[in-house]
């Protein structure tokens, strides 16, 4: 507590963080880890089959559960009948809607799922019913035997259909019909911006939806404990979030129970969701009284989806013929599917980070996510920004074309500047996108090959920007965001406790690394125990990119506290000053007599006689965001990475085929802990972002609206959505640039999201280069390069995209003042906007339309 | 003494890494299933139970199967080969320490999968190109590597089957260096 109010009373003094890491500086002579390539300290057990996912446990007792899913997209039920089934071999036990009637959903604002649908489905893959049987055969068998029979409701599939459509209502709540959330914000004089630019350019694109596909489907084991207790293991990448809604749903202490994330077999967002499946379970295994598994079939992931919106945009930007921005319009509308999700958060982040890469000093936003009867969207790799990121990137190219600037040169002229306060009050620190830039520039031979290559050959270049976790939690709290706790004794071992999740990414890893740096120890000194939500302190999971820099602030806070309190008991024994103490190779020692010293063991045991049991705890919060209108929530990040990418194409100018033959990707990591696993990063967001452009989307199949409601996935399969194979990959240049950020542990910034981010609008602008037409829209599929070739050899626009934004009222939208208007981060017109544009809670538009009658 | 066995479920004696175990199952279990329920062997992953993605790849005297797409009584007879059996004693197989010290596993899921379907490719051909790798491997998707480490992973573990010691080049855990003007700033 002490630390907290320190921190909170002095705005002016460094953070804790900082002033931590320049005690590290100081003392560690030898930095044997943090910045060298080492073997993942899960890496022996993932190639020898032993990591044990979710779906890989089985207790004594474990029956099985399957999920009857709606085949109607919109429907009432009218009744459900499971009496066939009952009578079916093995089945033990069923649960319907009305169990578990309470309602969830990973944000406070959109609690609009249930365990299993009560009295409606909105989409098909909508759980109805959970059947538990002895085995997996007899579930399954017994889930084709259940009838549920529905009365059908307009289906609803796209946004133009949920704008026009206001009712029937696929949620009884949402900003207005079946629009779930309407946004518009303005920061700054927009229109004298737009009256000091030499020219005003508009463009509309469509970013299309894609999934995740994380190898390992969707898994939960929930075990009934003693006297009411469960425990659930699932492949979660938030088991902190799914505590809470196992809480809610099942009316239980949370205390009760424990959620233990399983290491994750991919999930870039795909299992940040609490889940219909793992509630269900956790019912189950609490009414049976045995372990009850499930394990989703790979159609039924593709069901819970949660993953990229589609989003379509439209920019107007006003330029001075140098290149450089004077104001932004940008308007956005995501296509939400039938759940809120992370809904909410990911239509701000579709404006959001609009700022933090080029000076924009005057920009507005307009955004709409529709409710649909398709599976809900989310959070994917990128969470909502990839889609603005593609509109601005091909923008920017176009201008910097009809300007006849060089598209390098009008990013490198527009960039923001370290230590800036952007227009929609981000506070950006570290930015090393200069030299991505550069590296990437000189790598490909840009300034010499582009526009210059035979026709068919490109080159495409494009920017991006990631937030190092998000500034606030979903729930409002002050709690820390992540926590690490640690215990040494005289075995020398040092076990560190983290609620952080294993998705793939390295988190162990950076744990156990910044552990054994900061103690001088080796990494087999330290034993991990995470993502246990009853013996580890919370961490809010794996998503935003926040673990590096949160869980690593906390692992470096505890870690050093532990150095202190043996540095104490040895500085004593050894009669040598504490700052005269190295820690290094597993010994403490007397940096002018290094014989003069003590094993680790020895002097873990040292401290362990002079004080006790030996405990530490680190925790940490990010620091509070100079923004202070409504929605200034989504967007503030501790930190910022950066990339850049230059990609080369090839096309066939009779065909559109294409192939990208070689990527060269720079990206600002702020501090490299373990470069091996960041190149991983960086290569595996170039594989993703390529998949994405080339052919990756989620998209339905509609009958003609009057002959049928019908609405079902195009391809609910790995062989039929298409991804990108070991073929299709091109040559990967990876630069790692280290622009340390003082928030970050060791300097460090994010780096499995941000890469990826550059990737989709590099391509778009290298097949312009190749061959001079422009598909403004995600994926960049081959027919669609055709088409736009067609287009050329007519004489007419040589572009393939879409050509309106539709017709929506805004209202008045949100006015912030920038910085450099004076502003102070707050909204001037809080109160009218909000009755507006209909946003903010019941009782808060109740509130205001009272002010606004007085 | 034994009872006859009841209708729809098969007994059959499989050997898997080199152990003959003898096991009863329901006949239409594919030898995904019995390998991971039937003989707790769950090295072995599905990504779709439909022959889609590569990540129940085993070995079946040598070659590269399916094992969501094979009947366990179809394996009867041949020696099957899961990720358990790779390494010798405690002692990693080159491709395992390759994978680990590259991080050419991330997630880890596909890579059971991938480090057998690799396995068979070296067998036959411990020089193999890039090319060659890449086309031995393409019937296995992976989501988190972006397919590069594993590509490094494999030709360093070829390496070390000839009798070379020749980790990879230094850019493949650091990054390129950094064009010499953009070092100057």
């Amino acid at each position: 507590m002490a630390e907290r109010s320190e921190k909170q009373d002095g705005a002016a003094a460094k953070p804790e963080a900082v002033r931590e890491l320049e005690k590290v500086r100081e003392i560690a002579v030898a930095r044997n880890i943090v910045g060298t390539p080492y073997r993942r300290v899960d890496g022996r057990a993932k190639v020898t089959g032993l990591t044990r996912f979710a779906d890989d446990l089985s207790f004594p007792r474990m029956v099985h559960m399957r999920l009857v899913r709606s085949i109607v997209p919109h429907a009432r039920i009218v009744s459900i009948d499971t009496s066939k089934a009952a009578a079916m071999p093995g089945v033990l036990a069923f649960l319907v809607g009305k169990d578990m009637p309470i309602p969830f959903g990973i944000l406070p604002v959109s609690q609009d799922e249930h365990a299993l649908c009560i009295d409606k489905v909105r989409f098909v893959g909508d759980p109805v019913v959970a059947i538990a049987a002895l085995t997996d055969d007899q579930a399954y068998e017994a889930s084709l035997a259940v009838g549920v029979e529905y009365e059908s409701l307009e289906t609803i599939a796209t946004v133009e259909e949920a704008i026009a459509t206001p009712e029937p209502r696929i949620h009884d709540y949402s900003d207005e019909g079946n629009i779930h959330k309407k946004v518009s914000m303005q920061f700054g004089e927009l229109e004298e911006g737009f009256a000091e630019a030499d020219e005003i350019f508009e463009d509309v694109l469509l970013f299309e939806g894609n999934t995740h596909l994380p190898m390992e489907q969707h898994a939960t084991v929930a075990v009934p404990e003693d006297d009411g207790r469960v425990t659930v293991w699932s492949s979660t990448q938030t088991p902190h979030y799914l505590h809470r809604s196992l809480a809610k749903v099942l009316e239980l202490p949370a205390s009760r129970i424990r959620v233990i994330a399983c290491p994750n077999g991919g999930g870039f967002g795909g299992k940040s969701d609490p889940f219909n499946h793992e509630i269900a379970a956790a019912k189950m295994a609490l009414t049976l009284g045995r372990p009850v598994k499930i394990c989703l079939t790979r159609e039924e992931v593709f069901y819970c989806h949660r993953g990229r919106h589609p989003v379509l945009m439209k920019l107007r930007t006003g330029f001075k013929r140098d290149g450089r921005m004077t104001a932004q319009h940008l308007q956005t509308a995501l296509d939400g599917g039938a759940y809120g999700s992370y809904g909410v958060a990911s239509t701000y982040y579709t404006g959001a980070l609009q700022t933090v890469t080029y000076d924009l000093p005057r920009y507005r936003f307009d955004s709409v996510r529709c409710f649909t009867n398709k599976p809900p969207c989310g959070p994917k790799r990128g969470h909502g920004t990839p889609q603005p990121r593609f509109g601005l990137e091909v923008h920017l190219d176009k201008v910097a074309v009809k300007l006849g600037i060089d598209p390098a040169d009008i990013r490198l002229n527009n960039l923001v500047q370290p230590n800036t306060i952007t227009a929609n009050w981000l506070k950006v620190g570290s930015i090393g996108l200069k030299k991505c830039i550069e590296a990437v520039v000189a790598g490909s031979g840009w300034r010499e090959r582009r526009g210059k290559l035979p026709h068919g050959r490109g080159l495409g270049l494009a920017c991006g920007s990631y937030l190092s976790g998000a500034g606030l939690p979903i729930y409002w709290n002050h709690m820390p965001q992540s926590g690490v706790q640690l215990k040494l004794d005289r075995s020398g071992c040092v076990a560190a406790f983290c609620g952080q999740t294993e998705i793939g990414q390295g988190s162990d890893s950076v744990l156990a690394g910044i552990v054994a740096e900061v103690l001088g120890i080796e990494l087999l000194d330290i034993r991990l125990c995470v993502a246990d939500t009853d013996l580890t302190p919370v961490d809010l999971g794996s998503y935003s990119s926040r673990v590096t820099l949160m869980m690593g602030n906390a692992a470096l806070q505890a870690a050093q506290r532990a150095r202190e309190i043996v540095a104490r008991a040895v500085s004593e024994q050894l009669k040598v000053p504490q700052d005269r103490l190295v820690f290094a190779e597993r010994r403490v020692f007397d940096s002018e007599d290094p014989s003069k010293g003590l094993s680790w063991p020895d002097a873990c045991g040292c401290a362990e006689s002079r004080f006790g049991t030996l405990g530490t705890t680190g925790s940490y919060i990010p620091p509070r965001s100079p923004g202070r209108y409504r929605g200034a929530g989504v967007g503030p990040s501790p930190a910022y990475s950066y990339s850049a990418t230059v990609v080369e194409v090839e096309v066939d100018p009779e065909t559109g085929l294409y192939r990208v033959e070689h990527v060269w990707m720079a990206h600002d990591v702020g501090k490299a802990i373990n470069p091996v696993l960041v190149m991983g990063q960086i290569e595996g967001s170039v594989y993703m972002g390529l998949g994405e452009a080339l052919m990756e989307e989620q998209v339905f199949r509609r009958l003609p609206k009057n002959r049928s409601n019908a609405l079902v996935h195009k391809h609910p399969s790995m062989l039929e959505y298409k991804s990108p194979t070991f073929l299709e990959m091109p040559k990967v240049t990876s630069y790692i640039i280290e622009d340390p950020d003082p928030n970050g542990p060791f300097g460090a910034k994010e780096v499995g999201q941000g890469p990826l981010l550059p990737m989709m609008p590099a391509i778009a602008n290298a097949i312009f280069d190749a061959v001079g037409v422009r598909v403004d829209q995600i994926p960049v599929h081959p027919h669609l390069v055709a088409k736009a070739l067609e287009e050329k050899a007519r004489g007419k626009e040589p572009r393939v995209g879409p050509r309106a934004f539709p017709s929506i009222d805004f209202g008045t939208p949100l006015r912030v003042p920038t910085p450099a208007e004076g502003g102070d981060g707050q909204a001037v017109n809080q109160d009218e906007a909000k009755v507006r544009t209909g946003t903010g809670t019941m009782t808060e538009r109740e509130e205001a339309l009272r002010g606004t009658k007085r | 003494m034994s009872s006859p066995v009841p209708s729809g479920t098969s007994v059959a004696t499989l050997r898997v890494n080199g152990e003959e175990r003898t096991v009863a199952f329901p006949t239409h279990h594919t030898l995904l299933e019995v390998l991971r329920e039937e003989l707790g062997l769950t090295g072995t992953k599905h990504g779709c139970e439909l022959g889609e993605c590569g990540t129940c790849t085993v070995l079946l005297d040598g070659k590269p199967v399916l094992s969501c797409l094979m009947l366990t009584v179809e394996a009867e007879g041949h020696a099957v080969e899961t990720v358990e059996g790779l390494q010798q004693g405690n002692q990693l197989h080159p491709l395992q320490s390759a994978f680990a010290d590259l991080g050419a596993a991330q997630c880890g899921y596909c890579t059971p999968g991938i480090l057998m379907a690799s396995k068979a490719l070296l067998a036959a051909n411990p020089a193999a190109t890039r090319e060659e790798i890449a086309s031995a491997l393409s019937g296995n998707l992976c989501r988190c590597t972006g397919y590069q480490k594993i590509l490094e992973a494999v030709e360093w573990a070829g390496r070390t089957l000839c009798g070379e010691n020749s980790p990879p080049a230094r850019e493949c855990s650091f990054g390129e260096r950094l064009p010499e003007e953009v070092q100057r700033g």
